[in-house]
């Protein structure tokens, strides 16, 4: 019974592999600039959101940082993937520091080494933060976020200081950003399913039941702590990829209440969850710009519509998924073929009114 | 540096001190009964300070009803983001309401911005205020003596609020133990709703002395300050009102120090409240006049 029920899964599993990567070959085949930039987006804020909810969601903690470890992995692709000869254009304020001017590497390893960087600063700061609790863990982390971007604005011959750098050489295909999106949810589904990640539940849970059923606390947050900020720092790289300017402000931690957004709106601890939410919020953050538009219906018009309406609407949506759905779309629950066949009708409804939503907000 | 110079930065270092106890009050006091980090505090001062504007500028109230209507205002948009986004959440794992505060914080600054536009106003001047007073060799601006002052004087109302009053003992009585002061009959909802309006006021009062000295108001200036007066009252001792206040000196008067005698620091500015912050967690992470409290199994 349960081999036959495999086998049915694995033949699902497969068509819908096939169809994602169809899909995806068709939207970088076909698709504009604009559609794939978004695309592009929804992949990053995808694993910006993973990363969080590695940490607030699965782990229990209560982090804030986000935005700080991907300001370094932004950074490090922008250092050291801007083309030599353009570099004393960018840093024309104050060249750039000599020992690092001449370094070049290309987008991958650059990549790699953003995430190592925020992983080891993640490693550095999880020192005195994790020993944190609830709120304090938050407030100290989005301090040091704060700090980072700080050293950031500060740090003229390495970062250019506010002028931020420009001249990255971006890309206009998908591959990249989706495939480490791909790359992060299988990785995180491996973590979750493994013995590391049901001690990251067990902490989530009960701090103290954890500890006294053996599971080394300092040891597991730190863990979480600092593939999250890889995760981030990757997740920052491939922004910097995709906008091919960075500068310090683009990194305050208000930033993070996006990423906050995303993983309470797809459920605390839901992989799945995380992933669909940030296709939503990307793509609802984008069709919410007629909001900042002037509307005019039937004639007349519409004053409420202008600049800045639409992070209103944003922002009262927050307040809406918190106050009155609490456990978001998933609560801690994965997408999975049994969940669809048990509530079939629930799934195809939401589907069939998801599908449209993509693409309308896609061909824009 | 000579003394004159040093004076000059130590009366600065006073006044920004002092602003940032008074907001450093709202956080300690809605953190002693809530056991909450309000987010949205920093952005009720913003407000604050856009009531101010406004009531002088479009509605041309004279100065010392303006000051009242400010604080009553802001009182009451304290006690309805505490009955709107709060409340409902009373009974709710404690993430879920620091992700409310969050929430409120960002739809506030959002509609500021939607409201009020993003370009920074400039606040009405009080000539008399932004006038200096000479002390031989140190000119001081007389908004910066009266900051102090009026700090001082808040607390000890509010000290005595907490101490001598009926309300003032439910507040030390729900922050003790939330549960068993409501089985005591204490309408928790009341007191706590009190509890913003007084926080809220005092914000509203520092938001008013902070524009007449900085002058600029934008929607995004609650944001540090909220941040570094929070870090106030945690190193003066979360929910000790007399430890924010000597948290907001503290950290006012480091951070104006730093700059004066390390100018190389100017740009690391806002770090340094963070710094203080880590090593006060760190060192003493109950501040300095904070009880110790043990978490239960």
């Amino acid at each position: 019974m349960k081999k036959q029920y495999d086998k049915k899964r694995v033949v699902l599993n497969l068509i819908l592999i096939a169809a994602s990567v169809a899909l995806l070959i068709y939207a970088n085949e076909n698709m504009s600039f604009y559609s794939k930039r978004i695309i592009n987006l929804c992949a990053v804020y995808a694993i910006m959101g993973l990363s969080m909810n590695l940490i607030n969601g699965f782990t229990g903690m209560f982090s804030l940082g986000s935005a700080g470890f991907m300001a370094i992995g932004a950074y490090a692709v922008a250092i050291f993937t801007v083309p030599v000869d353009v570099r004393a254009e960018v840093f024309y304020l104050q060249p750039m520091w000599p020992l690092i001017a001449n370094i070049h590497i290309g987008f991958l390893p650059a990549m790699i080494l953003g995430g190592f960087l925020s992983a080891i600063a993640a490693f550095l700061i999880g020192f005195p933060v994790l020993r944190l609790r609830g709120d304090y863990l938050a407030i100290a982390t989005l301090g040091f976020s704060e700090i980072i971007r700080i050293a950031f604005t500060n740090l003229q011959t390495v970062t250019n200081g506010p002028l931020g750098i420009k001249y990255i050489p971006s890309f206009d295909e998908i591959w990249w950003p989706v495939g480490v999106a791909i790359v992060t949810t299988v990785f995180m589904f491996l973590l979750i399913k493994s013995t590391y990640g049901r001690a990251f539940k067990a902490i989530r849970e009960d701090e103290i039941a954890a500890e006294a059923m053996g599971i080394n606390l300092f040891k597991h947050k730190m863990l979480s702590f600092v593939i999250s900020g890889f995760m981030a720092g990757m997740g920052g790289a491939l922004m910097a990829g995709i906008l091919g300017t960075i500068d310090p402000k683009q990194f305050l931690f208000t930033l993070t209440y996006n990423f906050l957004l995303i993983i309470v709106l797809g459920g605390m601890g839901s992989i799945s969850g995380t992933i669909i939410s940030s296709v939503i919020v990307t793509a609802g953050l984008e069709w919410l710009r007629i909001a900042d538009e002037p509307m005019i219906m039937f004639g007349y018009h519409i004053p409420m519509f202008r600049p800045g309406f639409r992070m209103v609407v944003f922002s009262i949506l927050l307040m809406a998924i918190v106050l009155f759905f609490s456990k978001g779309l998933m609560g801690t629950k994965e997408l999975s073929w049994e969940l669809l066949g048990n509530w079939y009708k629930r799934q195809r409804a939401r589907f069939i009114k998801k599908d449209p939503s993509l693409k309308g907000g896609g061909s824009k | 540096m000579d003394f004159p110079t040093f004076f000059q930065h130590l009366s600065n270092g006073i006044s920004l001190g002092s602003l940032y106890a008074l907001i450093a009050v709202g956080y300690t006091m809605v953190y002693g009964i809530l056991r909450l980090i309000n987010f949205a505090h920093g952005d009720i001062f913003m407000m604050a300070m856009y009531f101010a504007f406004f009531s002088i500028t479009l509605f041309h109230l004279p100065w010392y009803i303006a000051i009242v209507v400010v604080i009553l205002i802001t009182s009451v948009l304290g006690m309805l983001i505490e009955a709107a986004a709060y409340r409902p959440l009373r009974d709710a794992p404690k993430t879920s309401v620091l992700i409310s505060a969050i929430g409120v914080s960002f739809l506030l600054e959002n509609l500021a911005t939607y409201i009020f536009s993003g370009k920074p106003k400039s606040f009405p001047e009080f000539t008399y205020m932004t006038s200096t007073v000479q002390f031989g060799p140190v000119s001081v601006q007389r908004v910066s003596l009266l900051t102090p002052v009026v700090t001082l004087a808040a607390l000890a109302i509010l000290l005595y609020i907490i101490n001598r009053t009926k309300l003032g003992m439910a507040m030390r009585a729900v922050s003790k133990d939330y549960e068993t002061a409501r089985v005591m009959g204490i309408k928790i909802n009341r007191v706590i709703a009190a509890t913003f309006a007084i926080g809220s006021g005092l914000a509203a009062i520092g938001a008013i002395m902070w524009g007449v000295k900085y002058i600029r108001i934008e929607p995004m200036m609650g944001v540090m300050p909220g941040l570094k007066c929070f870090i106030a009252a945690v190193i003066g001792g979360i929910g000790n009102p007399v430890g924010a206040v000597l948290g907001g000196f503290i950290l006012g008067m480091g951070e104006v120090l730093l700059v004066a005698f390390i100018s190389q620091l100017t740009g690391w500015r806002d770090a340094f409240a963070f710094v203080a912050l880590i090593l006060v967690l760190l060192i003493r992470p109950t501040g300095i006049m904070g009880e110790k409290t043990t978490e239960k199994v």
